[in-house]
C-alpha cells in the first residue's frame, strides 16, 4: 500500500539541516559508515570520494553556522552516487572500461554540475557494464556488483552500481544512464525507483556516449518524490547539447499529491493500458502476477485499466540492437589510446590502435563494435541500419496511437526478477532478450516512458 | 624543420620503426616534396596565374591531339569564423600547437558538437554565389576512419544531403591564354570540420599531434568534370578564391591551407563519351602549380595511351612535385574506402527558412562575374576588366574613383599603369597605399582641366601614394600649377632662344629636330609647369618667324 513507501529522504535531510536537528557531517558520516560496511559485498562503487564528501559536508555546516538557512540549498547535504560514465572533474571517470583507467575529465557533466550547484555532494562513481553495454553490471572492466537483497544475484545493468548503492542506502540518490533499459531494469532488480526521462529532457553533455540517439541521463531514489526532485534539478536545455529539449522544466515534485490529501478514487477518469505483449510468453509468472496486482490496484483507485496490443512490439529489440551497436561502433572510435587513456607501446600505428583497443576494451564492447561496424558497412547499410530506422518509425507510430487512447502505458521493466550472477554471462542473446520490456519505449522515443518500478507505489 | 603531411596520407603510409608514440615516415619521392608548412614562406601570386607561360599551354595543346582531358576539382575552403565549427575555440593559423583546443575538439569522452550558426551562413552565401539550389533541410553525417589527427575517429560532414547543390561558376579566361568565357558546373557544396595535423620528428622516430585545426569549419565544393585544360582548372580555382574573398567567408590563402584543391584528371580519345580512368592529384600550393600539374598529368596519360599502355593508368592519388615538375604515385586505391557514413545523432537537422535565405541574398556583395560584365559595358578592354574586377580591393578602389566623377578609361589607365607598377615594386596591395580614390579622381580632373600637366600628374601621384595628402595641397606646396599664360611662356621661349644662339643657328641651317631641344629647355626653365601644347605652339611660331 502507498502508506508503506519509504520516507522521502531528500526532504527529511533538508528539514533536519534547516531545524539544526542534524549536521551535514553527521548525515554524511551515517551514509559513509553504511557504505564502508556494505561495500565489500555490494561493490557498487569504482571510486569512493569519502574524504571529499566529508570535507564538503563540514564546509556546508560552517556555511550554515555563518549564513543560516540561506546556505541550505535545495540538495544541500544530499549524497549522490554518479554512474562512472558521467564525467566528473575532480574524480576518475572510466565508463567502466579499462581503456579509461586513470582518466580524469577536465569538466563536470551538465547533470553533475547542476546537482553540485544545487548543493549535492558527490560521494563516488558507481559501477556499470562497460560503457553502458550490458544488463547485469558483470560487464564492468573492474568488478562485479551484487544485488543488496541477495548477493548471489546481479543488480541488473548497466546502471547496476547506481541502483544497488541507493538500494543499500550507501547514498541518498544516484545518477544513471539509460539507453535500452539501463535505469529501469536495475531499479526493478534492486527494488528502488528508477526514472528514465524522455530523450532530450536531461543534457547528455558529459555522458560518455554509447548510442547517442537513445542515451538518456536518469536517476535513482528510494521514493518517487526523491527522483522527481532530482529530475527537476538536472532537466532542462543545455547549450552544450543540441539535442536537449528547450521545453520548460516544471517542479515535478510539486505535481505529486501527498497521500493523506488524496481522495479515495484519485485516478478517476484515467485510462491505463497494460501492454499485452509484455505479459506473454517468456515472462515469469511472478512478474505477471505482480503487474496484474498493480493493475488492479490502479483500478481500485479509479482508473480504467485495459490490455492494449502493440503489434510492432517484437520488432523493437532487433532494431534497437542494430541502431545502438551502429552508433556505439562510431562513438567508441575515440578510445584509440592516442590522446588519453591507456596506450600500449607499439611499432606502428595500426599496432598501436589495435593493441590499445584490444587490451583496453572488454568482450561485450568489442562484439557490439563489430556488429555496428558490420551494420554500417557499404552494402549492408540498407539491410540493417536503414531498415532498423524504418522499424523505429513504425514502433514510434504504434506507441503514439496507443497513447492517444491511454494516458499511461504499463509494462514490467524486465521479464524476470534479478538473475543469478554468471547466469547470462555466456548467453548474450538471453541477456539481450531480457531488455525487451525497456527497449520498446526507447525505440519509440515516447514521452516520459517508464517512470518507476510499480512495486514501489 | 618538421614536416607536415597532407591529410590524404593515411594508414598505408605508416612505416615500421621502434619505440615512440607513432610515426609516419616519408618515403621517396615524397621526401622531396614541398609540404604545406615549408611552402608557407613562398609567396602566392597576387592575381590569377599570369606567370604561367603561354608556351606551356601551346605545348599541352600540341600533345593533346586526338585526346581530350576531363578534369573535376574538389576544393576545401577553411572558413574564417571567429570560433570553430562545433565548439567555442578560436583558430588562427600558426598558433602554438594545441593552444586553441578544448575537450570537445579534442574528442574527449562525453563531449558533444554544437553547430556554429556562422558556418551555415557562410555555406548559404557561397551556395548562392555559386548559383546553387539551397537545401532547406539538410543534415550532418559521420565519416569514419582512424587517424591520429582525427580525434573522434570520425569527421562530421554532410553525405547524401549537402546544404547546396547543382550550381555553376562563370569566369573569363585571361587574355594571354586566349580569353573566352566559361561556365563550369558545381555538383555540391557541403559543410564539414577540418582535422588536426601531425608533426613528424626529424629523425622519424616519433610524431606529434597538433589539434589546433581540428574542428575548424570547412566548405567542400565539388565541381562537375567540366574542365578540359590546366588553365581552365587553375582559373576555376582562382575564381573560387575570389568568390570566398569577395564574400568574406575565407581568406582563401593557399599557402596556409585555407584553400586546398584536389584535382581529378582523366583523358579519353576525342569523341568517346565514356570517361577514362581518373587519377587524383594533390599537393599543389598555387594556381600556377595546379595548371602545370594538370598539364603534366594530361601529357603523361596521353603518352601512355599513344604507347598502347593505357592500362598503366590506374585509379590512384598522385602528388605534384614542384622541384621536378612531375606527379608521382602517392598511394594506389585498393577499391573504394568504406567510410561507413551514417547520420550524426548529436546534431539536429539544419532547417532553413526562405526568409533566412532572402536576408543573406540581400546582403550579398556584387560578385566578380557581375563586376566583369559591368566593366565590360564601360567599354574597357577585357585585359582591363580582368585586372580591375578580379581583385576585390582594386575593384573597390576603381569603383570609388568612378563615384567621385572620374572617367572610367582614364581611371583604369592610372590604376593599371603607374599605380600597378608602384604596387608591384613595393609589393603592396592597393588598400595599403595612402592614395585615396577621391584624390585619384581629383588628379584626373586637374589634368583634364589643365591645372597640371600629365607629367606633373605622375609626380604628384607618386607623392600621394607614398605620403598621402591632397592633390590641391601638393600642387600649392610645390607650386606646380601649370603655366598657361601665353605671354609668360613666350617670354620663356624668347629667353631660351636668346641663351642658345649656337643651336638657333644650327636650327636655321636646317637641323629642325632641335625644336625638341628648345622645348626641353623651356620646360626645364618652367620646372615642368609650362603647358606643353601652348609651349610647342609658341615655340613653333617663334622659330618659324626667326628663320
Amino acid at each position: 500500500m502507498l502508506a508503506t513507501g519509504p520516507a522521502p529522504s531528500i526532504l527529511s535531510i533538508r528539514e533536519s539541516l534547516l531545524s539544526g536537528e542534524r549536521t551535514a557531517a553527521e548525515i554524511t558520516t551515517d551514509y559513509l559508515s553504511r557504505l564502508r560496511r556494505t561495500e565489500p559485498s555490494v561493490r557498487s562503487f569504482i571510486h569512493v570520494a569519502d574524504a571529499a564528501a566529508e570535507r564538503e559536508a563540514e564546509e556546508l555546516d560552517r556555511r550554515i553556522a555563518t549564513e543560516g538557512q540561506d546556505a541550505v540549498e535545495p540538495l544541500a547535504g544530499v549524497l549522490v552516487g554518479v554512474k562512472d560514465n558521467l564525467c566528473t572533474a575532480n574524480m576518475p571517470s572510466t565508463g567502466g572500461s579499462r581503456i579509461l583507467d586513470g582518466y580524469r575529465p577536465a569538466y563536470d557533466a551538465t547533470a553533475v554540475r547542476r546537482l553540485r550547484e544545487a548543493g549535492a555532494i558527490v560521494v563516488g562513481k558507481t559501477n556499470l557494464d562497460e560503457f553502458g553495454m550490458g544488463s547485469t553490471t558483470e560487464g564492468s572492466g573492474f568488478q562485479v556488483t551484487t544485488n543488496p537483497w541477495d548477493d548471489s544475484r546481479v543488480p541488473g545493468g548497466s546502471s547496476g552500481g547506481s541502483a544497488s548503492a541507493v538500494s543499500a542506502r550507501q547514498c541518498v540518490v544516484s545518477l544513471g544512464s539509460d539507453t535500452g533499459g539501463s535505469v529501469r531494469q536495475p531499479a526493478s532488480f534492486c527494488g528502488v525507483v528508477g526514472l528514465k526521462p524522455t530523450y532530450g529532457r536531461v543534457s547528455r553533455f558529459g555522458l560518455m556516449a554509447y548510442a547517442s540517439s537513445l542515451d538518456v541521463v536518469g536517476c535513482f531514489g528510494s521514493s518517487v518524490v526523491d527522483t522527481a526532485t532530482i529530475l527537476s534539478v538536472i532537466a532542462g536545455h543545455d547549450k552544450m547539447d543540441s539535442t536537449s529539449s528547450s521545453h520548460d522544466v516544471p517542479d515535478y515534485k510539486s505535481e505529486l499529491t501527498p497521500l493523506d490529501l488524496l481522495e479515495s478514487k484519485p485516478l478517476n477518469g484515467m485510462r491505463i493500458g497494460v501492454i499485452q505483449e509484455t505479459l506473454g510468453e517468456g515472462v515469469e509468472t511472478g512478474v505477471i502476477s505482480s503487474i496484474k496486482g498493480a493493475a488492479s490496484h490502479l483500478e481500485q483507485l479509479g482508473s480504467v485499466v485495459e490490455e492494449v496490443s502493440l503489434p510492432s512490439f517484437s520488432l523493437g529489440l532487433p532494431a534497437y540492437y542494430i541502431l545502438a551497436s551502429s552508433e556505439a561502433s562510431s562513438n567508441l572510435s575515440r578510445y584509440d589510446g592516442i590522446r588519453y587513456g591507456r596506450q600500449i607501446s607499439a611499432d606502428d600505428l595500426n599496432e598501436l590502435y589495435g593493441g590499445s583497443r584490444a587490451n583496453g576494451l572488454g568482450h561485450e564492447v568489442k562484439m557490439r563494435i563489430l556488429m555496428g561496424t558490420y551494420a554500417l558497412s557499404a552494402g549492408y547499410y540498407d539491410a540493417y541500419y536503414k531498415r532498423a530506422q524504418q522499424v523505429r518509425t513504425l514502433v514510434k507510430k504504434s506507441f503514439r496511437e496507443a497513447l492517444e487512447r491511454y494516458d499511461i502505458l504499463v509494462s514490467p521493466a524486465a521479464p524476470s526478477a534479478a538473475y543469478k550472477i554468471g547466469e547470462k554471462i555466456n548467453d548474450p542473446l538471453a541477456m539481450y532478450a531480457g531488455d525487451i520490456m525497456t527497449i520498446i519505449s526507447v525505440t519509440s522515443d515516447v514521452k516520459r516512458s517508464a517512470v518507476a518500478d510499480l512495486k514501489e507505489w | 624543420m618538421a614536416l607536415t603531411l597532407l591529410r590524404g596520407m593515411r594508414t598505408p603510409m605508416v612505416a615500421r620503426r621502434n619505440s615512440g608514440l607513432f610515426f609516419t615516415t616519408l618515403q621517396p619521392p615524397l621526401s622531396r616534396f614541398t609540404t604545406r608548412a615549408e611552402s608557407a614562406q613562398a609567396t602566392e601570386p597576387k592575381s590569377a596565374p599570369k606567370s604561367i607561360q603561354l608556351a606551356t599551354k601551346e605545348a599541352a595543346e600540341q600533345k593533346t591531339q586526338g585526346f581530350e582531358a576531363v578534369i573535376g576539382i574538389e576544393t576545401h575552403v577553411q572558413l574564417s569564423t571567429v570560433t570553430k565549427a562545433f565548439c567555442s575555440c578560436p583558430y588562427s593559423y600558426g598558433s602554438q600547437p594545441n593552444s586553441t583546443v578544448c575537450p570537445t575538439c579534442m574528442g574527449h569522452p562525453g563531449t558533444l558538437p554544437v553547430l556554429n550558426a556562422k558556418v551555415v551562413e557562410c555555406a548559404v552565401k557561397l551556395g548562392l554565389a555559386l548559383n546553387c539550389e539551397i537545401t532547406m533541410t539538410s543534415k550532418f553525417d559521420r565519416k569514419q576512419y582512424f587517424y591520429p589527427d582525427l580525434p573522434k575517429g570520425y569527421q562530421i560532414s554532410q553525405f547524401d544531403i549537402p546544404i547546396a547543390k547543382e550550381g555553376y561558376l562563370d569566369l573569363d579566361l585571361p587574355v594571354e591564354f586566349g580569353g573566352g568565357h566559361r561556365r563550369f558546373g558545381i555538383t555540391r557544396v557541403h559543410m564539414e570540420e577540418d582535422a588536426g595535423k601531425l608533426l613528424h620528428s626529424e629523425s622519424g622516430s616519433y610524431s606529434q599531434v597538433d589539434l589546433n585545426r581540428a574542428g575548424v569549419p570547412l566548405l567542400e565544393i565539388v565541381s562537375e568534370p567540366d574542365m578540359r585544360t590546366g588553365i581552365e582548372a587553375a582559373e576555376y580555382g582562382a575564381e573560387l578564391q575570389r568568390l570566398v574573398r569577395y564574400l568574406g567567408v575565407s581568406n582563401g590563402n593557399m599557402q596556409e591551407g585555407s584553400l586546398r584543391c584536389d584535382v581529378n584528371v582523366s583523358v579519353r580519345p576525342i569523341g568517346q563519351s565514356k570517361f577514362g580512368t581518373k587519377v587524383e592529384i594533390k599537393n599543389m600550393n598555387s594556381f600556377s602549380a595546379i595548371n602545370r600539374a594538370i598539364d603534366y598529368e594530361i601529357s603523361r596519360q596521353i603518352l601512355l595511351h599513344k604507347e598502347g599502355q593505357a592500362d598503366q593508368i590506374v585509379q590512384e592519388t598522385r602528388l605534384w612535385d614542384e622541384s621536378s615538375q612531375k606527379t608521382f604515385t602517392m598511394r594506389k586505391k585498393e577499391g573504394l574506402a568504406d567510410y561507413r557514413y551514417f547520420p550524426e545523432p548529436d546534431l539536429p537537422e539544419v532547417v532553413l527558412t526562405s526568409d533566412y535565405i532572402d536576408e543573406i541574398q540581400k546582403s550579398m556583395p556584387e560578385l566578380p562575374e557581375a563586376k566583369r560584365r559591368r566593366y565590360e559595358n564601360m567599354e574597357l578592354s577585357m585585359q582591363d576588366v580582368l585586372f580591375l574586377a578580379n581583385d576585390d580591393n582594386v575593384a573597390r578602389f576603381f569603383d570609388s574613383t568612378l563615384e567621385h566623377g572620374a572617367d572610367a578609361k582614364l581611371a583604369a589607365n592610372w590604376i593599371m599603369g603607374d599605380i600597378a607598377a608602384y604596387l608591384k615594386n613595393e609589393k603592396l596591395s592597393i588598400d595599403e597605399i595612402k592614395l585615396t580614390p577621391l584624390e585619384l579622381s581629383e588628379l584626373i580632373a586637374s589634368i583634364k582641366n589643365g591645372t597640371i600637366s600629365g607629367k606633373i600628374g605622375k609626380e604628384i601621384l607618386i607623392e600621394l601614394i607614398a605620403k598621402g595628402g591632397t592633390v590641391k595641397s601638393v600642387i600649392e606646396e610645390r607650386d606646380l600649377v601649370q603655366i598657361a599664360d601665353p605671354a609668360v611662356i613666350e617670354a620663356m621661349v624668347d629667353q631660351v632662344l636668346a641663351d642658345n644662339p649656337k643651336q638657333l643657328e644650327q636650327y636655321r641651317s636646317g637641323k629642325t629636330k632641335l625644336q625638341g631641344f628648345f622645348a626641353g629647355q623651356v620646360m626645364k626653365a618652367s620646372k615642368g609647369k609650362a603647358n606643353p601644347v601652348l609651349l610647342n605652339k609658341i615655340l613653333g611660331e617663334k622659330l618659324k618667324a626667326n628663320s
